[in-house]
């Protein structure tokens, strides 16, 4: 099909340092120019042969991009990355150095909250002024003045300056107008990072609403479940350059492995870097989906099973094998050790053993859990043999097939478990008997 | 999925420097999606919208300038809405200022200096100087400052940057009408009966208008590069307000630095609106040095703003 956006070869360079810090002085140029004058020498044998300058920094380098009306596609990477960069020459409010972009419809973008709003200003006029500041035209507001309201459900406060509102109440007018915007190509920077999970959801499902209408949606996040929940194309940007693209759930995975270095297996074949003392080495951590095969994505009612691996060096230890689990927001979810009996209190001989901890299908929530594993001692008192942080991770995937703890809601669901309980409900007699007397 | 999964520590970016990893779309699908309904748009055959790169130079897109009027007008209407809010007496300032200013200046420059301004009464003469003069440095005030104060704006949203000097003058025609009111009652209450050339009146204020667009547009984006513009403004207009004939009749000024103040586009302007409005004679050479200064400085003005709009995000 016929792309609505294309982007070639698109780069962007920024300088830095003296020449153009953002913020110039006639002070600081002339010192500058002082300043290159005496240093001539030295700053032309930095800049080298290449003839480019140190101070240069390429936010994005050769982006190539062809993107489909009707797609989501979703930009995710690393602070730094280039993601911002990307949105700000897609919204044109920088120009790409070399490169050129070309677009089959108009272009929305929501870079912020609550871009153009006025805190001096009425709720009311700050609708009409963003609205206006972010492409509609006047008749269109006014026309759908009251949905936008409706919508933010400040319909009380309309006439309330803005600087009075609760910074809840803000971002839900903010985002109100925007989510009424209809251009053909939306640009969206982390908005659905705010407001309470039930405004959260409402987002969600105008964000779904939009794109059925076969409008195409850039979008930037941070949010891994929100990535893999609502796009069916993922780029992952890594120092300015696009280094995987395609499917939601694997380019995670990519993403992942590449922020912490780390995958589903980790092994040590030299001895001498492997975590551990003169009684306990790691070997190996792996993480396995049911069949023993590893893996870095889990269906969230699946089991996931993490086996250490390691080498008894000095004989007549108990020795305990203890993992846990971090998620991507550095929330510490749970801990485990072995107690299981055959080795609880039993000295163990050299050789090789390996210790496998299986959480069952509809325990964790879904997103991230990077594991971090030792071996230690209890008895008769605490030793830590080997320690490895991060060493490996996986990502755990929402299932919207309705088995799950998350039944038939389609929101986001905060909490580092999610299990999926029993529940039970009864009907403690008809209507009648809870019937107040007298009706 | 596995397939990335079998080489432990080694991340895909190591593996692959220069081609980016793709992965195939899945077989099935995994999200709610329902793609059944959707109703694609048909596209044009030719791009709305090209990005170009810096290195192909500066496009005048005149066309954006007249798709986003709406929001010129949305800018000016914020500037006038904002100006005066929590203020108690608010836009009753737009009359103190220069009424005001003139009676102070009638005391110190007509009662005491005895500045002679011929069948005009000085404190008429005064109010019409500081009526255009009054507009034009709070019109370059506020055209200066406004990019700086909507960086927010700057960095976000697409919009032809030009606007935002452009509201902060227009902003100030409420004033301006406001004070312009007060003009009609002095002149009545001199009894000064305006002849022909009263219709020249907006001419004037029109020049008035294009030239300190010109200059706010001007030092506006000049201050987002060098901020030591805000420093140096107070400066600069304190000193445009005394080499222009807001205080002082132009011909009292001696012959050879009569011409100096003739290249000032000020001096024609408003020795011309007071000309028109009290049926006066109009100096040829003025007034044509402050048409052709104005429209020059517009031009300028315009283009040198065009050249470096697209870098403002990146240097703000």
């Amino acid at each position: 099909m016929k792309p609505i956006v294309t982007i070639e070869n698109v780069s962007k360079r920024y300088r830095l340092g003296g020449l153009h810090p953002g913020y110039l002085t006639f002070r600081g140029m002339i010192s500058g120019a002082l300043g290159r004058v005496a240093f001539k020498r030295r700053e032309d044998d930095e800049e080298g042969a290449a003839g480019e300058s140190r101070r240069d920094f390429w936010a994005l380098r050769d982006i190539n991009l062809d993107v489909g009306p009707g797609e989501l596609i979703g930009i995710i990477g690393q602070n730094g990355a280039g993601k911002s960069t990307l949105l700000k020459i897609l919204s044109r409010v920088t120009k790409p150095t070399t490169g050129r972009v070309a677009m089959y419809g108009r272009v929305g973008s929501l870079l912020e909250v609550g871009t153009g709003f006025h805190a001096e200003l009425s709720g009311r006029e700050n609708v009409f002024l963003s609205g206006a500041i972010l492409g509609m035209r006047r008749a269109e507001i006014a026309r759908k003045f009251d949905e936008i309201v409706a919508f933010s459900e400040l319909e009380k406060f309309i006439d309330t300056p803005v600087k009075r509102y609760s910074s809840g109440m803000y971002v839900r007018l903010a985002f109100s107008v925007a989510a009424h915007l209809e251009p053909e190509i939306l640009i969206m920077d982390e908005v659905l990072a705010v407001g309470d999970a039930a405004f959260q959801q409402k987002c969600l499902d105008k964000m779904h609403a939009i794109r059925q209408h076969g409008r195409t949606i850039f979008f930037v996040s941070h949010s891994m479940p929100a990535v893999t929940r609502l796009c069916r194309r993922v780029i992952l940007l890594h120092e300015g350059r696009i280094v995987s693209e395609g499917e939601p759930q694997a380019v995670v995975n990519d993403y992942l492995s590449a922020s912490w270095n780390i995958a589903a297996v980790r092994e040590w074949l030299n001895g001498t870097d492997a975590p551990g003392n003169d009684v306990v080495r790691l070997a190996r951590v792996r993480v396995l989906d049911a069949s023993g095969a590893p893996s870095t994505a889990f269906d969230i009612r699946r089991p996931v099973r993490v086996e250490i691996t390691y080498d008894v060096l000095a004989g007549g230890h108990v020795l305990t094998p203890h993992v846990e689990f971090h998620n991507e927001d550095d929330v510490y979810a749970f801990s485990s050790h072995d107690t299981g009996e055959e080795w609880r209190r039993t000295p163990r001989a050299p050789g090789r053993y390996s210790s496998v901890i299986t959480i069952p299908g509809n325990t964790l929530s879904e997103g991230t859990l990077r594991a971090q594993v030792s071996v230690m001692s209890h008895v008769p008192r605490t030793i830590l043999h080997a320690q490895a942080r991060n060493v490996v991770a996986f990502q755990v995937i929402d299932s919207q097939q309705g088995d799950s703890a998350r039944g038939d809601y389609i929101g986001p669901i905060p909490g580092v478990v999610r299990p999926l309980l029993a529940w039970e409900t009864r009907l403690d007699g008809d209507n009648a008997a809870t019937r107040p007397p007298g009706q | 999925m596995d397939s990335h999964t079998s080489e432990p520590i080694a991340s895909p970016h190591h593996a692959v420097a220069a081609a980016p990893v793709t992965h195939a779309p899945p077989p099935s699908q995994t999200n709610a999606d329902d793609d059944g309904d959707r109703a694609y748009l048909a596209l044009p055959d030719r791009p709305l919208i090209r990005i170009e790169s810096e290195e192909m130079g500066v496009q005048f897109a005149f066309s954006d300038l007249w798709s986003y009027r709406e929001l010129l007008y949305f800018l000016t209407w914020r500037d006038i809405k904002v100006r005066y809010r929590q203020t108690a007496l608010g836009a009753a300032w737009a009359i103190i200022q220069p009424l005001a200013t003139m009676l102070l200046f009638t005391l110190i420059f007509n009662r005491l200096a005895g500045f002679d301004t011929g069948r005009v009464p000085y404190p008429l003469f005064a109010y019409t100087g500081l009526l255009i003069w009054t507009f034009f440095s709070n019109a370059v005030t506020n055209g200066t400052n406004s990019l700086i104060n909507n960086t927010n704006l700057i960095t976000k949203v697409y919009f032809p940057r030009a606007f935002i000097p452009a509201a902060a003058v227009a902003a100030g025609l409420v004033d301006l009408t406001i004070a312009s009111l007060i003009l009609v009652g002095l002149v009545a209450y001199y009894g000064i009966t305006p002849t022909w050339s009263i219709a020249l009146v907006p001419v004037f204020l029109l020049l008035s208008m294009l030239l300190a667009l010109a200059v706010g547009m001007l030092i506006s984006a000049l201050t987002v590069k060098y901020r030591d513009l805000r420093h140096a403004l107070p400066f600069l207009i304190q000193s445009w307000m005394l080499a222009s004939p807001v205080i002082y009749p132009a011909n009292r000024v001696p012959g050879g630095w009569r011409h100096l103040l003739a290249l000032n586009p000020l001096t024609g302007i408003i020795e011309g609106f007071r000309a028109a409005l009290f049926g006066g004679e109009f100096d040829p050479v003025a007034t044509l040095v402050g048409v052709t200064v104005t429209l020059a400085l517009l031009a300028g003005s315009f283009y040198l703003f065009r050249r470096i709009e697209d870098t403002f995000a990146d240097i703000i």
